[in-house]
C-alpha cells in the first residue's frame, strides 16, 4: 500500500488514488488522416517497462485532480509526482535505483 | 482427573501458569482440569494426551510438535456452535474455563480411524497425486472434490452467522517494532529514548520470547520485568501483546491481528471486541521476530512424543509439564544441551544422541553431572509406537551422514527431543520485498540488509537475524532501534539500553544433517521421513518430484504441496529446500526460497472486515421517495448501491403477474417511475459545447436553448460506453443524464479529458445526481394528470417532444423534460431532491382518479425493450459499436473529431457481419427465451457447436402479447425474416424469427401525441 504524494493535497494514501496507465500521450488531432496502425498505435499499445514509468493517477478519493508520476515498477519507489503541465522529470541515474529494481 | 505430567510445585518452573487458578475444559468429549496461564497444549499434555489429531493425508497419529504458533499437527476444532473455529492451533490458546475442543480430521474417532487405511495404502497416494488422478476430465472434478473434501479436510466451518464483534483500527508510528523477545524489547526501549513514538508488537500474551522459556529463569525474567517497566512507563511507547503481525506491505505498511477477548473464551469480552485488525504505517520497523527451531527428518519422526527440543524446555520451564519422563535428545547442534540439562533436573531419564562426533569436554561433564547418556555420531534409526513413540533405536552414523553403521540400540522413551537447528524468522523481511542470503554458520536463510526494498525501510535485529545469544540479541537490538529512530527523524537523546549481563553458552557448530538415514533407502520400507507434517510431505515426495522434473522451487513446492498448508511450512520449508540441494548436488542458496507470503498466521475474516460488516458492509443508496416506496410495498432491487423499487406487489400477486399489470397500465392509462438514480451532471462554461460535441457521437451546436438530445459516448476504441439525454438549459448550461450505473464512470470521463486533454477549455461539470428528485409520468393519460398539478402549459403545442419547461409542480420549483424511455407521451419531472417525498405524494394523490400505478425497473425493462431501447451495460458488453447497435442514425456524418471517432474505421470494427441487435419472435410466443442464450449455426446433439450470437434482453410482453427478445447476431440487421436455432442448457432446442427491434407503435406515433 503506498504512500503517493498528490501535487495539491500532499502525501495520501494509496486507497484514496487510482491509477491510469502511460503519462505523455497526448490524443492525436487530424485523426480523419491517420492510418490503420498510427491510430492503433495511439488506443492499443503502450509501454510496460521494467524500472522508471511516468504515468497517469487521479486523487478519485481526494481533490480529484489528474497528475503525472514517475514509478518504478519493480520497487514501487515513487520518485517524483508532478502536475499535468509540468515538464517531465528526468529519470534517476543508474547509482539511485534500488539494488533490486536496475533498469533493464 | 490428575495431571500426571504436571511437575511438583517445589521444583522452580511453571513460571507462566498459577496453580492456584485451576481450570476445567474438555478435549474429545473428556474432561480434565488445567491452571490459569496454560496454553490448551501444555494443559493436555499435563493430562498425558498426547494425541490430538490425524493427518491430512494420510490419517496419521499426531501430537504436539512445538510449543509456538509455528505448531504444525496440533490443529483443534475450538467451540462449538456459531463460535466454532477450525484449525486453531493448540499451542496458541490460552486456557480458560470450561473451553471445549474437539481432534480435527478423524472419523469416526480419534483413536480408531477409518481414514488410515490411506496410510497403508500410502504407495498409492505419492506427490502430485491430486493432479495426476484427477486431472481429467474436467467435468469430474466437481464428484472427485467431494469425496477428496470428505476424507482429507481439516477443520469444520461454522455454519451459524459469527455471533462476535470485531474491531478495525489504524495506527501511526514512527518506529514498529515486531516481536517482544530481549531483540524487541532492547529496540523499543533504545528507539524510544528520544520523542519517537514507537509500538511494539508481540503475539503472546506475556512478552519477553525466548527468556520465558529458559532453565535459569529467574534472572532472565529479572532482567525482563525491568526492561519491560521502563517501557510502560514510556509515553511514547504503546505495546499489544496478544498481537501478530500478519503482513507486510509497501511502505511500510503492515496489518496486525489482536487476539482482544480470546483468552476469556465465547461470549465473555462484554463489550469489548473480540479480535481487532490493526492497519499500521510506521516510519521505519524493527524486525525482532526471533527464530523457529527445525525438526530433524528421520524414520516416522511424526509419531506423538516427537517435539521440537525448545518446545520441551518450553513446557518444562513455562509450564511446569514434563512431556515424557523417558527424554531422547536428538540433535545436530549445541542449543538442544541445555533442553537436556532441564529434562534432567526435574527428574526424567535422558539419552542425548548427536549426530556429531567429538563432543566438547564441557558438555560431556555437564551431561555426566546429571546421569545423562551420551551417544555421539549416532542416528535414529527407526521408532516403536503408533500412537505415541515407545522407544527408539538408534545406530552409529557415517560421516558424510548418508548411512548407518554398527550395532542398533534400543532406547526407552515417551518423548525425543529433536533438533535441527535454527531457522531464522525471514518471513517479514521477505514479505517487504527484501532479499535473503544463506549464512553457512547457521545453516539457515538470513535477511540481505543491502537487499531490502528501498519504499520498505526496515531493520531487523536478534535471531531473525542469525544471532542467538541473548546477550547478543539485546545489543543488536539497541542498535537497531537507535538507528530506527534516527531514520525516522526523531533520534534518541541517550543510547542506554541495559545489557543482558547473565552468563551464556555461545551456540557452537552446527553439522547440517538434512535427511536422516534409515537401513531403508528412503521411500521404501514401511517408514516416512516427515518434513511437512501439516500437508503430509516426506522426504520421498521431493525425490518423486526431482525425478518428475520439477526441480525448481516454486515447482517442487506446488507440486508436492511442502509448506502449502495453514503453518506456511515455518517448520519445514528449509528442510524441503536442503533435501532437494542434495538430490541435485548444489548448494541451497543455488535452489533458492519460495516467497513468503501475507498472513504469517491464519485470521478471520472477522477481524478483517471490522466494523463493515452487516448493514455497514456497503452504504445503500435511496432515492427521497423511498420511504413512499417502502410503505407501498416495493420489492426492491440493487442497482450499483442503489435501492431501486423492483415491482410493487399488490395482495396475492407474484412477481410476474405484478409486472404484466404495471407494464400494461403505463401503455394504457399512466404509470410513474422514480428515476432519481440516473446520473446528472450540470455542465457550464463557454466552452461547454465543445466538451459535448467530443465525447458525444452526433451534432450539439444547433440545440436551441430549453431543448433535449439523446446522444451516445463512445471510447477511443469506438465502443458504447454510456447514453443519456442531455438538455440545453441556457447559452452556456447543459444537464446531462447519464445511466444509473454508469454515472461516476461519466462524471470521471469528462473531468479526464477537460484536466489532461484540454485544461484551456473553460467547462465545469459537477455532480448533482443527489441534488434532483426525479418522477418519470408515462402514458397516455401522463400529460392530463400533470396538468393538474403544474403551472405550466403541457399542451403538445407549447411543450413538444424533447423539451424542457421551468414552473412549478404541486407548488414546488420543477424542470420537467419531455422525454421518454418507454414511447409512450413522458415528462420527467425533476424537483429539489427535499420535495421529492412531497411530488411522489401529490401525483399518488391526483392521480386517483387517472387509474396512476407506480412501477418498477422490472416494468421499466419490458417497455423499453418493446421499443427497442437499448440498456448500455445489458444490450451491450464493451465490445458493441453504434453500427452494431444498428444505431448509425446517432452518428454524425459531418463532425470529424469527437472520442471513439477513428476507431469505427477500423478494419475490425468496421467488417461485415459483426454481431448486430436484432429482435427474436421466438416460434412459440409463450416460451420466453433465457437472457445469455446462444444462437447455433448447427445444432449438434452435444456441445461443442458454433455459436453466432446471443440474447441480450428477453421478456414476456403484455402490450405484444407474447414473448419478445433482443440478440446480437452476427451479421443480423441482413438476417431480418430468417428463422435462426437457439440450443439452451438443458438441451432443449428452440426456433426464433429475427425481426427488427420494435415490437410495439412501429410508428412512434405515441410517443409525439
Ligand atoms: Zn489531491
Amino acid at each position: 500500500m503506498f504512500i503517493i504524494n498528490c501535487p495539491y493535497c500532499g502525501d495520501r494514501d494509496q486507497t484514496e488514488f487510482s491509477c491510469h496507465g502511460e503519462a505523455h500521450i497526448p490524443r492525436p488531432t487530424e485523426t480523419a488522416q491517420m492510418s490503420d496502425d498510427a491510430w492503433g498505435n495511439y488506443v492499443f499499445f503502450r509501454t510496460n517497462p521494467k524500472g522508471y514509468h511516468r504515468e497517469r493517477w487521479l486523487h478519485t478519493h481526494g481533490c480529484r485532480r489528474w497528475f503525472n508520476a514517475l514509478r518504478h515498477t519493480v520497487t514501487d519507489e515513487f520518485v517524483t509526482t508532478y502536475k499535468i503541465e509540468d515538464p517531465r522529470p528526468p529519470l534517476p541515474t543508474e547509482s539511485q535505483t534500488s539494488s533490486d529494481g536496475r533498469q533493464s | 482427573m490428575s495431571q500426571s505430567q504436571r511437575l511438583p510445585d517445589e521444583l522452580p518452573v511453571g513460571n507462566s501458569i498459577d496453580r492456584g487458578a485451576p481450570l476445567t475444559f474438555t478435549f474429545d468429549g473428556r474432561q480434565y482440569t488445567g491452571y490459569q496461564g496454560d496454553t490448551l497444549a501444555s494443559a493436555l499434555l499435563a493430562n498425558g494426551v498426547r494425541l490430538l489429531g490425524r493427518s491430512f493425508k494420510y490419517h496419521r497419529p499426531r501430537g504436539l510438535i512445538a510449543a509456538g504458533s509455528e505448531e504444525p499437527n496440533a490443529l483443534v476444532q475450538l467451540e462449538t456452535g456459531a463460535y466454532t473455529e477450525p484449525n486453531t492451533r493448540a499451542t496458541s490458546i490460552e486456557l480458560y474455563d470450561g473451553l471445549v475442543a474437539k481432534s480435527q480430521n478423524r472419523w469416526p474417532t480419534l483413536g480408531f480411524d477409518v481414514g488410515a487405511v490411506n496410510s497403508m495404502v500410502a504407495r498409492f497416494l505419492p506427490a502430485g497425486f491430486y493432479y495426476k488422478t484427477f486431472m481429467w476430465p474436467a467435468s469430474m472434478w466437481m464428484t472427485y472434490e467431494k469425496f477428496i473434501r470428505k476424507a482429507a479436510g481439516l477443520g469444520v466451518s461454522p455454519v451459524d452467522d459469527d455471533p462476535d464483534v470485531y474491531h478495525s483500527t489504524y495506527a501511526h508510528c514512527d518506529v514498529l517494532v515486531i516481536g517482544g523477545g530481549p531483540a524487541g524489547i532492547a529496540a523499543a526501549t533504545a528507539a524510544a529514548n528520544g520523542s519517537a513514538r514507537v509500538l511494539l508488537v508481540d503475539e503472546n500474551n506475556q512478552l519477553g520470547g525466548a527468556l520465558l522459556g529458559t532453565s535459569d529463569n529467574a534472572a532472565s525474567l529479572a532482567y525482563r520485568d525491568k526492561a519491560l517497566q521502563a517501557l510502560k512507563q514510556n509515553n511514547n511507547v504503546k505495546i499489544l501483546s496478544r498481537t501478530t503481525v500478519t503482513g507486510y506491505y509497501d511502505y511500510n505498511y503492515l496489518t496486525a491481528i489482536e487476539k482482544v477477548t480470546d483468552h476469556l473464551g465465547p461470549g465473555n469480552g462484554g463489550d469489548a471486541p473480540r479480535q481487532r485488525f490493526w492497519k499500521i504505517r510506521a516510519k521505519q520497523v524493527v524486525i525482532a521476530a526471533g527464530s523457529i527451531e527445525r525438526p530433524l527428518v528421520f524414520a516416522d519422526n511424526d509419531r506423538p512424543g516427537v517435539m521440537l527440543a525448545n518446545a520441551v524446555a518450553t513446557y518444562i520451564n513455562r509450564y511446569g509439564v514434563l512431556p515424557g519422563n523417558d527424554v531422547v535428545v536428538f540433535t545436530n547442534n549445541d542449543s538442544a544441551y541445555q533442553v537436556a540439562l532441564d529434562a534432567a533436573s526435574v527428574g526424567a531419564t535422558v539419552t542425548v544422541v548427536d549426530t556429531r562426533k567429538n563432543i566438547s569436554a564441557e558438555f560431556k561433564a555437564s551431561l555426566q553431572q546429571q546421569s545423562i547418556r551420551l551417544f555421539e555420531g549416532h542416528a535414529i534409526s527407526s521408532v516403536r509406537g503408533a500412537k505415541g513413540i515407545e522407544s527408539v533405536r538408534i545406530m552409529g552414523l557415517s560421516d558424510d551422514g548418508e548411512s548407518l553403521h554398527g550395532q542398533a540400540w534400543e532406547i526407552v522413551c515417551t518423548c525425543v527431543a529433536t533438533s535441527g537447528g535454527w531457522t531464522p524468522s525471514c518471513h517479514m523481511f521477505s514479505q517487504s520485498g527484501g532479499k535473503l542470503k544463506y549464512e553457512e554458520s547457521i545453516a539457515g536463510f538470513i535477511p540481505d540488509t543491502t537487499r531490502a526494498k528501498k519504499s520498505c525501510p526496515n531493520l531487523s535485529a536478534g535471531s531473525c537475524n542469525g544471532v542467538f545469544t541473548t546477550s547478543e540479541c539485546v545489543e543488536q537490538g539497541a542498535d537497531a532501534g537507535l538507528k530506527a529512530a534516527a531514520a525516522a527523524g526523531k533520534p534518541a537523546t541517550s543510547t542506554d539500553v541495559a545489557a543482558f549481563a547473565v552468563n551464556e553458552t555461545a551456540q557452537g557448530a552446527i553439522a547440517p544433517l538434512w535427511l536422516v538415514p534409515t537401513v531403508h533407502p528412503v521411500g521404501e520400507g514401511n517408514s516416512k521421513h516427515f518434513h511437512d507434517f501439516q500437508n503430509d510431505v516426506t522426504a520421498a515426495d521431493i525425490q518423486l518430484a526431482a525425478r518428475e522434473g520439477f526441480v525448481s522451487v516454486e515447482h517442487l513446492k506446488r507440486y508436492t504441496t511442502t509448506g502449502m498448508a495453514t503453518d506456511q511450512g515455518k517448520t519445514s520449508n528449509l528442510n524441503a529446500l536442503a533435501i532437494m540441494a542434495n538430490i541435485q548436488g548444489v548448494s541451497i542458496p543455488e535452489v533458492g526460497t519460495t516467497t513468503f507470503r501475507p498472513p504469517y498466521t491464519p485470521l478471520t475474516f472477522g477481524a478483517v472486515g471490522g466494523q463493515e460488516s452487516r448493514e455497514l458492509f456497503i452504504q445503500e443508496r435511496k432515492t427521497p421517495m423511498h420511504e413512499w416506496h417502502v410503505a407501498s410495498g416495493a420489492v426492491f432491487e440493487d442497482v450499483g448501491d442503489w435501492k431501486r423499487p423492483w415491482y410493487f406487489p399488490q395482495t396475492g400477486e407474484d412477481m410476474h403477474a405484478a409486472v404484466q399489470r404495471e407494464t400494461l397500465a403505463v401503455r394504457q392509462s399512466v404509470g410513474m417511475l422514480d428515476a432519481s438514480t440516473l446520473g446528472k451532471i450540470d455542465i457550464q462554461g463557454k466552452d461547454a459545447v465543445k466538451l459535448l460535441e467530443m465525447v458525444y457521437t452526433n451534432n450539439w451546436q444547433k440545440l436551441a436553448v430549453g431543448s433535449c438530445r439523446y446522444g451516445l459516448m463512445l471510447n477511443e476504441h469506438g465502443m458504447i460506453f454510456d447514453d443519456g439525454v442531455t438538455t440545453r438549459l441556457g447559452e452556456n448550461h447543459y444537464h446531462m443524464t447519464t445511466t444509473t450505473g454508469g454515472a461516476a464512470r461519466v462524471m470521471s470521463w469528462l473531468e479526464e479529458w477537460l484536466q489532461t486533454e484540454w485544461p484551456e477549455w473553460e467547462v465545469y461539470c459537477t455532480s448533482v445526481t443527489e441534488q434532483w428528485a426525479v418522477m418519470a409520468l408515462n402514458g397516455p393519460n401522463a400529460r392530463a394528470l400533470l396538468q393538474e398539478l403544474t403551472d405550466i402549459d403541457v399542451s403538445n403545442d407549447s411543450f413538444p417532444f424533447m423539451t424542457m419547461r421551468e414552473g412549478t409542480v404541486a407548488g414546488v420549483p420543477a424542470r420537467i423534460y419531455r422525454i421518454s424511455f418507454t414511447g409512450e407521451q413522458s415528462f420527467e419531472i425533476n424537483v429539489p431532491a427535499r420535495y421529492g417525498k412531497h411530488l411522489i405524494e401529490a401525483l399518488a394523490e391526483a392521480g386517483k382518479k387517472h387509474e396512476l400505478v407506480p412501477y418498477g425497473t422490472e416494468a421499466m425493462h419490458i417497455l423499453r425493450a418493446e421499443k427497442g431501447f437499448i440498456i448500455v451495460g445489458q444490450d451491450t458488453d464493451g465490445t458493441v459499436t453504434p453500427h452494431d447497435m444498428d444505431m448509425d442514425w446517432i452518428v454524425s456524418k459531418t463532425k470529424i473529431e469527437y472520442l471513439g471517432n477513428r476507431s469505427q474505421q477500423r478494419t475490425d470494427t468496421s467488417r461485415d457481419k459483426r454481431p448486430q441487435l436484432i429482435g427474436l419472435l421466438t416460434e412459440d410466443p409463450t416460451v420466453v427465451l433465457p437472457e445469455g442464450a446462444h444462437i447455433v449455426a448447427e445444432v449438434h446433439d452435444q456441445p461443442p457447436m458454433p455459436t453466432i450470437g446471443h440474447v441480450t434482453s428477453s421478456y414476456m410482453s403484455p402490450n405484444a402479447g407474447r414473448s419478445i427478445a433482443l440478440a446480437l447476431l452476427q451479421d443480423g440487421i441482413n438476417r431480418k425474416g430468417d428463422t435462426v436455432s437457439l440450443r439452451l442448457m438443458d438441451g432443449t432446442v428452440l426456433q426464433a424469427l429475427v425481426t427488427d427491434t420494435v415490437f410495439v407503435d412501429q410508428e412512434g406515433a405515441r410517443v409525439r401525441g
